[in-house]
């Protein structure tokens, strides 16, 4: 494996601006995913709509049966003991393994949220203006007019589905699904992650109204954080896999020195 | 190799800085630094809300069921006693830096010229609930207070306890002053239930759920909030840290 690396060029993939803020960012998210889920326990319902509390219809329910953990949605239970609800002796919502701080205490959770809340939009206004200055956004996110195709895309998605991962020239560059998904991460769920969590907040609620209205009240917008935060979890689990499958040395070498190897053309 | 070297320096201070973060934040330096989240937030939300009403809502929105929070039965002896009198006794005071300090009964209060609002009320823990409230204005109460030059807080003392210890709540004069800012004493048309913080309670609508203080038998300006109990402004704030800056 190595043997045959040293055949290809290094080449310079990612530029220092990139990799710092995928750093600082993957830090970011992390602190927001843990303490998000700390503050999920203080009531962990979801609701649609402008109110919801105890006695209103919640369409998500984490919670515990003595011992018993369980996950309650659209109507039906599933039980989660030692994942959710009950898991670690401790009947929270997200167990200690995975919450920020580790046992509860909502206000500093709330303090790591708020911190990392304003860490996150700093550091993604700056990589964004820096990826529209830059070309970055267009040259190696943007998707040309033959893979938008959908029968490309199409094939790209047999291709992810194999495993057969691009290989030599190929690799050069993004491959198209690899650019929706940053494309949609990028310019769909985080900044519906950050209007969903402005509007959490009653004074914003009183600046900007109309935000609270477009989201379709507060719980409503309360639901969708949530379901943008699983998102970007489920998005982090798909990238690591990802980075294991495609060559985790040469790939994390990419992220932090900016150097990549492109992979050798199989052998035929 | 140096990307070995540097990934492993990378990869062992992000599990470092996430597994040690209970202990980090441990240190008054990391408190301060973990309270600039709140520093900011306050900043930007003063700035972007102004004077910025909260978003009220039509009869159809009201929650059928509003549960009840914090204290729902207050068990000191005056409080039981007044509650026996159908609360006829109560009496609000208004002092501390005020020039004319007040005493209003209840049938002075609903005397004032009144305000109703359907509002939203957000817990911290996350639900909401939504009715309609109708009291006083803080502010016509201020007014008439006078409050002096130095004061810059309100500070609302309350006639429930957590073991002992009263409730109080505090916001800033801007929040007091603002025209949703009311001492409701009726909820959804009738007489605020006892679950609710009879007789008198405060609406803050652009903030969240502990400022909202129920059982209110005084309000006091203050230049400071550093002789209140703890010294953060309210009984959550000092009892379990929750942060003073309510706006989300």
């Amino acid at each position: 494996m190595i043997a045959g690396m040293d055949e290809t060029p290094l080449i310079l993939r990612i530029r220092w601006p990139v990799r710092l803020w995928h750093w600082i960012n993957a830090l970011t998210i992390f602190v927001m995913l843990m303490s998000g889920m700390m503050i999920f326990n203080a009531h962990p319902r979801l609701y649609w709509g402008k109110f919801g509390a105890n006695f209103d219809h919640a369409w998500l329910e984490i919670g515990n049966h003595g011992p018993h953990g369980y996950l309650s949605l659209a109507g039906k239970e599933w039980p989660t003991t030692g994942l959710l609800g009950y898991a670690q002796n401790t009947a929270l919502a997200f167990p200690p393994l995975v919450t920020l701080p580790t046992h509860y205490n909502l206000s500093l959770a709330r303090g790591w949220h708020f911190l990392g809340a304003w860490t996150l939009v700093a550091s993604l206004a700056c990589f964004l203006v820096y990826a529209l200055v830059s070309g970055h956004l267009r040259r190696d996110l943007g998707l040309s007019r033959e893979e938008r195709r959908p029968r490309a895309l199409l094939h790209d998605i047999g291709q992810h589905l194999r495993l057969h991962l691009p290989r030599g020239e190929a690799a050069r560059h993004y491959n198209p699904l690899q650019k929706v998904a940053y494309l949609g991460i990028l310019l769909v769920v985080l900044p519906l992650l950050i209007a969903t969590g402005l509007t959490m907040s009653p004074a914003v609620n009183a600046a900007c109204p109309w935000l609270l209205a477009i989201l379709g009240g507060r719980q409503s917008a309360r639901s969708i954080h949530f379901l943008c935060a699983l998102a970007v979890a489920l998005f982090i689990l798909v990238h690591l896999a990802m980075v294991v499958l495609a060559g985790p040395f040469n790939e994390l070498r990419a992220m932090i020195t900016g150097w990549y190897r492109l992979p050798p053309e199989r052998k035929p | 190799m140096t990307g070995f070297s540097r990934r492993a320096m990378l990869a062992g201070s992000g599990g470092l800085l996430l597994s040690g973060c209970d202990r980090i934040v441990a240190s008054p330096t990391a408190k301060s630094v973990l309270s600039l989240g709140e520093k900011a937030s306050r900043s930007a939300q003063r700035l972007v809300a102004g004077n910025a009403l909260a978003p009220e809502f039509s009869a159809a929105d009201i929650s059928p069921v509003f549960r009840v929070n914090g204290n729902t039965r207050p068990t000191a002896a005056a409080y039981l006693a007044q509650m026996e009198r159908g609360f006829a006794d109560w009496q609000l005071r208004v002092d501390g830096l005020v020039a004319r300090p007040l005493a209003l009964s209840m049938a002075q209060l609903r005397g004032l010229p009144q305000r109703t609002q359907i509002t939203r009320h957000d817990c911290v823990e996350g639900w909401s609930a939504i009715a309609q409230w109708t009291g006083v204005p803080l502010a016509a109460l201020l007014h008439a207070a006078q409050p002096l030059t130095q004061a810059r807080y309100a500070v609302f003392h309350c006639a429930d306890d957590f073991s002992g210890t009263p409730y109080y709540e505090s916001i800033d004069l801007t929040e007091a002053l603002h025209p949703q800012t009311i001492l409701a004493h009726t909820m959804n048309g009738q007489p605020l239930s006892v679950g609710h913080g009879a007789p008198l309670r405060l609406r803050v609508e652009r903030q969240l759920g502990y400022k909202q203080a129920k059982y209110v038998m005084r309000v006091e300006l203050a230049a400071t909030l550093a002789g209140l109990h703890g010294g953060q402004g309210g009984y959550w704030e000092d009892h379990s840290g929750y942060q003073w800056w309510a706006g989300i």
